[in-house]
């Protein structure tokens, strides 16, 4: 029986986000005290043992990263990423609403483990209201002395979904359009102005407090044993509860759509989910009983990316979803590489003719190239995701494609 | 009305803040007009066509005059099938104007969006940066002659 497990929002609508003291009252700002305590190289340890990794997508160890920043730089940078822009995705709002302190604690934390005194939140465009609670939040923070002389800055995005690739948003942050680099070099070398930054999502820094506090084998021995800890995943589309729920990382789907989500809405039967936001693969219900984990969710052609559970019901035309997702690549695309630049157009433009039923076998088929090849040659995970949720319908659901043809 | 000058002065402190200027200005002026961007280059040291380059990058900011309530339509999948492709229509009747076209009297302005992290109550729209929930074509007037 799948029940949430809330750890990061344990005290949610029990404490005022802005508040340090609030934030203190229930345990905040002890796994700084500790990090503190703590060896540089020893700290880093505990976060890798802890077996945390990333929250953004990517599912990189979390004290790993942070291993690569050259101790001798003089300067550093600690970046959080809240640029959520991954359709259905709405969790890093969520814990700043709930638990904005824990975010900046874990940024002092990481700060502490690369000797960092300055980070930056990254906070997407469509939230101003989130803005400013954070810099409430920093307020509060830097006058009950908490963080010390880490010093955190907010900068607001401005409505593009490449941004949440971690070296466009830092060259966002600098002012420029916010295109992707080429890597190497990492940012954890290479980043913001040029200097040693680490990039992480807001979930993946929330985490950290109570990694601390508790102790990594604590954390370890949460959920799946390859990706431990909890997640939040929100639930959108045909489902009863569009809601959130902190989980550990090894319920399975079934038991997050049927359990706690209350199954599809109005009683009509599944068809689809698609996991991980707008990016991801569309999985038919054969594949449920799949843990959510990262590499489970690997297993089975799909990505746990932000969490996000986008359910359909068996009336849904999955050609005209996708279509419409296929817009959404389109749009953006940022130009800067060949093969998604055209490659999204491409694909938008196909998926328009065959949803419109002026589509071929042969259109299918080309899909199916242009997919392979964008995978293989764009510059950044937009392009290289943007043919995903195309590929999947063909593999699982060609039978819906063909009655369009 | 501040003065632009005034606005983007407030900025330069931030390194790289040109973006936060270009925000700073669109609050005041709702886009972000000719000669303030030209102003913004010259603090920020880049040139017109740097400052231009970055303002037309971003969806959120705008080098075109726009209504006083900008309203923008999410179009991202999970709005898609709970139906905002009837409430875009029932906007464009009601206002009598077509995506991306302001209303003679300057009041409003229709824009398609992405997600905006509201998806626990689609389909969503703003008003000026404001979220409205579970909007349907019906409570559309309601929704719009609130904006006064
Ligand atoms: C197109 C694109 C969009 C992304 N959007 C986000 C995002 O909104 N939030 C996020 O945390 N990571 C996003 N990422 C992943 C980041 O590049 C990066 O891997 C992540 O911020 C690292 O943090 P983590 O290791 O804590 O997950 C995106 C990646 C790509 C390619
Ligand atoms: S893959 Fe797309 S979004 Fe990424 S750099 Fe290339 S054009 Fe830009
Ligand atoms: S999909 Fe419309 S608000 Fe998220």
């Amino acid at each position: 029986m799948a029940e949430e497990l809330r750890v990061l929002l344990q005290y949610a609508d029990q404490i005022n986000p802005e508040s340090a003291d609030d934030y203190v009252k229930v345990g905040g700002y002890k796994g700084l005290e500790k990090a503190r305590s703590m060896d540089r190289k020893a700290l880093i340890d505990e976060v890798k043992k802890s077996g945390l990794r990333g929250r953004g997508g990517a599912g990189f160890n979390a004290g790993m990263k942070w291993s690569f920043v050259p101790q001798d730089a003089p300067i550093k940078y600690v970046v959080c990423n809240l640029d959520e822009g991954e359709p259905g995705t709405y969790k890093d709002r969520i814990i700043c609403e709930k638990n904005a302190q824990a975010l900046l604690e874990g940024m002092a934390i990481c700060g502490t483990a690369i000797s960092s005194k300055q980070g930056y939140i990254y906070c997407r465009g469509e939230y101003p209201f989130v803005v400013e609670l954070l810099k409430n939040a920093i307020k509060s923070a830097k006058a009950s002395g908490a963080l010390g002389d880490f010093d955190i800055e907010v900068r607001m995005g401005a409505g593009a979904y490449v941004c949440g690739e971690e070296t466009a948003l830092i060259e966002s942050i600098e002012g420029h359009r916010g295109e992707p680099r080429f890597k190497p070099p990492f940012p954890g070398v290479e980043g913001l102005w040029a200097a040693p930054t680490v990039v992480n999502n807001v979930e993946t820094f929330a985490c950290l407090p109570n990694i601390l506090a508790n102790g990594a084998e604590w954390f370890a021995g949460i959920g799946a044993t390859r990706y431990p800890g909890t997640k939040i995943v929100t639930l959108t589309g045909d489902i009863e509860n569009a809601t959130y729920f902190e989980v550990p990382t090894n319920v399975t789907l079934r038991d997050v759509i049927f359990t706690l989500g209350g199954g599809v809405k109005n009683g009509k039967k599944f068809k689809a989910v698609q996991v991980g936001g707008t990016s991801g693969a569309f999985i038919p219900e054969q594949n449920l009983d799949t843990q959510i984990d990262f590499d489970s969710m690997g297993s089975i052609g799909a990505a746990l990316g932000s969490g996000a559970v986008f359910v359909l019901d068996e009336t849904r035309d999955i050609v005209d979803v996708v279509t419409r997702i296929s817009k959404f690549f389109e749009h953006e695309s940022c130009g800067k590489c060949n093969p998604c630049r055209e490659g999204t157009f491409r694909l938008r433009e196909i998926m328009e003719k065959v949803n419109a039923g002026r589509g071929t076998t042969q259109d299918m088929d080309n899909l199916l190239l242009l997919s392979k090849v964008m995978q293989k040659a764009a510059l950044c995970g937009l392009g290289q995701a943007a043919p995903i949720p195309i590929e999947s319908t063909i593999k699982h659901f060609r039978y819906e494609y063909l009655r369009k043809i | 009305m501040a003065n632009y000058k005034d606005i983007i002065n407030s900025c330069r402190e931030k390194r790289g803040g040109i973006i936060e200027a270009f925000h700073a200005l669109q609050a005041e002026y709702n886009y972000i007009p000719q000669d303030a961007l030209v102003e913004a280059a010259r603090v920020f040291g880049v040139s017109e066509a740097q400052a231009y380059g970055v303002a037309t990058f971003y969806s959120y900011l705008s080098v075109e005059n726009r209504g006083k309530y900008i309203i923008r339509m999410c179009e991202s999948a999970p709005c898609h099938v709970a139906g905002a492709d009837a409430v875009i229509r029932a906007i464009e009747n009601y206002l009598d104007i077509k995506v991306g076209e302001t209303t003679a009297d300057g009041k409003f302005t229709i824009e398609l969006c992405e997600c905006i992290g509201q998806c626990q109550a689609t389909p969503v729209i703003t008003i000026n940066s404001q979220p409205v929930f579970n909007v349907t074509p019906e409570k559309v007037p309601e929704i719009l002659d609130a904006c006064k």
